[in-house]
């Protein structure tokens, strides 16, 4: 089938579920979804709607929005979307039926409203894209979040989806393909922010019948759960993304690499390849063009470091997950010994954006030396917990404030933890710092994966790195000793320390083996196992200070930390 | 969580060979495929992913024992996760899983006395933003408190 025949087929599909004699109840999920109460609500509605035949209901991906969760919004005759926050199953029975008996929203639970191009706002009802939060956030790979359903491809197709692919394969060879990337200045998202265009033309350098990209979902960073929520949203933009790195560098395969138990994600990545295969847009000769590709979803165990990339490529080779000597890197001999690339899931998500609007659109977004957008994910002491992509250049004040509303207790924020466990703290003295991979290293913090932690006056910040090695001890793969042991040994310092029972010199003991692991350890984890601890004193000396004399404030809840006894023989 | 019969040679063949589809089988896969069908790595299981995937006994328990979410004896009849990662561990979830040690009468992970219930500490469920985050066989609820833990295993 020609593209332009599944275009055609998507666009009926869904103009008949917005048609106006059409009523569509779509109900956020995912994760964040999950853990509000999505589901009960979704079958609720499920239930309730039975008999009727002019009512749809979909479980669609989250907006992003998890304070406001359960959220449900209705699209009746009107054409407009009327959003329903924080649903109970009992409110949802009465939005239900005043909707059935009154074919009109119930007032006293909206939310606010999304009017479509050539609908009318309804009055009395904010329009949600045009206040806070989402009036400040811009929206590239997370456009379809919430509004489309992740496992159905025409929903995708019908708003642009692989239009990017099929210009691409149509009018672009791979080399002008790849071109389009590096112009556009993508960095890759999952922490190191290295170009992906020059990455991509490593693997494009090297002949080879079989080549891997491998696309990391890994995901084990608390407080980041933006990959897991494009899959759990909108799986088909980064397969779209998948497909169009594997034809710029001439691969043969791509994996989609989730940890097992996440079970939205995986399932969502499952659907969406294989409704790709049906539509030709992965295989044999895509759409006709001569280009042939395979995708898959590997798994791994829970382990951490399984996200390191060349770990990664162990794990699905079906090994414990630990790093491997470097080099040769993965450009060179990567998954079972072939050239591989590997690229985070929000990395990837962007290049059907490049491909269909070209490298100066995207570069117009963001800052100069960051362009393009951060997808940040906020948890702790705040009041609008989500998940938001944002443009590069924002300051964390801005971000704080605008997006996350303040500090949800009625303690100012003292921090913020970024850049996952191996990451480190920001002090609220430089929250002026822009939203840019360079502007924030250079106060020493890390975007990272954008999991943004947020923590107020009242959190203890000894016991807050305690917990952060505490995740590095326990995740450390034990390959290399110094980031086995020496994440135990300043567990056990920080833990005395912790019970005001410290040494003299500690601290500098600590330091040493920080030193030792991260000339010692081939990877990061081991590598940046200091770096929390370093950015905590810089900011925070006074209270290292207060604990080292033998007086850590005492908590009863705190002090005894309760921890996982597994480790890895 | 369904089946506690011990399972047999062939139960465990079956689970192998019906794991999803991907290009090479390996250890890991299969394993993964014996975890999810039992909840737990049968002793059994160990020498049969090793003959299905031309490995030693060895390599296979090496793999084994590293994931953690591997366990090789059968998990209670319901899973309760509780997270201690950096936001929940703000939000309080040291409290948290100090007050369920107390509801079910247990000190560390593991088991109740009664077997019915197994408790684990997760590093990350992945719904950080509705913290503190607990999971009952994978099903994830979030903002956690002791009453809520209590009623969503109540009847176990």
């Amino acid at each position: 089938m020609e593209f332009n025949q599944i275009k055609h087929i998507s666009l009926q599909e869904w103009d008949n579920l917005n048609s106006k004699d059409t009523i569509w109840i779509r109900v956020g999920y995912g994760a964040s979804g999950q853990a509000a109460g999505a589901q009960e609500i979704f079958d609720l509605l499920k239930e309730l709607s039975s008999d009727m035949d002019n009512i749809n209901i979909t479980l669609v991906g989250s907006m992003g929005l998890s304070y406001a969760e359960p959220l449900i919004d209705i699209k009746n005759n009107s054409g407009v979307r009327i959003f329903y926050n924080n649903v109970t199953p009992k409110i949802t029975k009465e939005i239900f039926n005043y909707l059935i008996e009154k074919d009109a929203p119930l007032s006293e639970y909206v939310f606010g409203q999304v009017v479509p191009k050539g609908e009318k706002p309804i009055d009395g009802f904010i329009e949600l894209d045009k206040s806070e939060p989402l009036k400040f956030t811009k929206q590239i790979a997370t456009k379809n979040f919430g509004s489309i359903s992740p496992t159905n491809i025409n929903h995708y197709i019908a708003n642009g989806g692989y239009e990017g692919l099929s210009a691409a394969l149509n009018e672009l060879d791979p080399e002008k393909t790849l071109n389009r990337v590096k112009n556009s200045g993508l960095r890759g998202r999952g922490g190191a922010a290295f170009s992906t265009g020059i990455k991509w033309s490593f693997l494009a350098g090297i002949n080879s019948n079989i080549k891997y990209i491998l696309c990391n979902c890994e995901e084990g960073d608390p407080g980041a759960f933006n990959d897991k929520g494009i899959l759990e949203n909108d799986p088909h933009m980064l397969l779209e993304g998948l497909i169009l790195a594997g034809y710029a560098t001439g691969a043969s395969n791509g994996h989609i690499f989730i940890r097992d138990g996440h079970e939205i994600p995986i399932e969502n990545s499952r659907k969406a390849i294989e409704q790709a295969y049906e539509h030709n847009l992965l295989g044999e000769n895509i759409l006709g063009t001569g280009f042939s590709y395979d995708v898959e979803v590997s798994l791994t165990g829970d382990s951490y470091v399984a996200g390191e990339e060349t770990a990664l490529m162990e794990a699905i080779e079906g090994k414990r997950s630990m790093p491997r000597f470097k080099p040769p890197f993965p450009a060179a001999f990567g998954l079972w010994g072939k050239p591989s690339n590997i690229n985070n899931v929000k990395t990837l998500s962007y290049v059907p954006y490049i491909i269909k609007e070209g490298s100066e659109e995207y570069k117009k977004i963001g800052s100069e030396s960051s362009s393009g957008t951060a997808i940040v994910c906020l948890s702790g002491h705040i009041k609008r917990p989500g998940m938001y992509e944002i443009e590069m250049g924002m300051t964390i004040k801005d971000l704080l404030q605008n997006i996350g509303g303040g500090s949800s207790t009625k303690n100012e924020i003292k921090l913020l933890q970024t850049g996952g466990p191996l990451g480190g703290v920001l002090g609220n003295e430089d929250f002026d710092v822009k939203i840019d991979f360079d502007e924030m290293s250079k106060v020493g913090a890390i975007l990272g994966s954008g999991g943004i932690i947020v923590a107020d006056s009242t959190t203890d910040v000894v016991d807050l790195i305690r917990t952060l090695v505490a995740f590095n001890q326990f995740e450390s793969c034990g390959k290399c000793f110094p980031c086995r042991l020496g994440n135990t040994h300043m567990l056990d310092i920080l833990n005395r320390i912790c019970n005001s029972k410290p040494k003299d010199g500690d601290m500098d003991v600590i330091k040493k083996i920080g030193n030792s692991m991260k000339t010692g350890s081939l990877c990061g984890h081991g590598q940046l196992g200091y770096s929390p601890i370093a950015s905590a004193i810089k900011y925070f000396k006074d209270e290292f200070d207060v604990a080292l004399s033998a007086n850590h404030p005492v908590d009863s809840n705190i002090d005894e930390m309760i921890l996982p006894t597994r480790t890895r023989p | 969580m369904g089946n506690r019969k011990k399972p047999t040679d062939k139960d465990i063949r079956d689970a192998i060979e019906n794991q999803p589809k991907i290009s090479k089988t390996t250890v890991l896969s299969s394993l993964l495929a014996v975890s999810n069908k039992f909840h737990y790595i049968p002793k059994n299981a160990v020498e049969i992913v090793a003959k299905y995937t031309g490995k030693t006994i060895n390599d296979v328990w090496g793999v084994a024992s590293f994931y953690t979410n591997f366990r090789f004896t059968p998990p209670g009849e319901v899973t309760l996760d509780i997270c201690w990662g950096p936001t929940c561990h703000i939000l309080g979830s040291q409290k948290i899983l100090k007050d369920v040690h107390g509801l079910l009468g247990i000190d560390q992970e593991g088991e109740t006395k009664d077997g019915k219930i197994t408790l684990r500490y997760s590093t990350c469920l992945g719904a950080c933003s509705q913290g503190p985050v607990f999971a009952i066989d994978h099903k994830l609820f979030g903002k956690a408190s002791l009453s809520k833990i209590k009623e969503k295993i109540s009847g176990i």
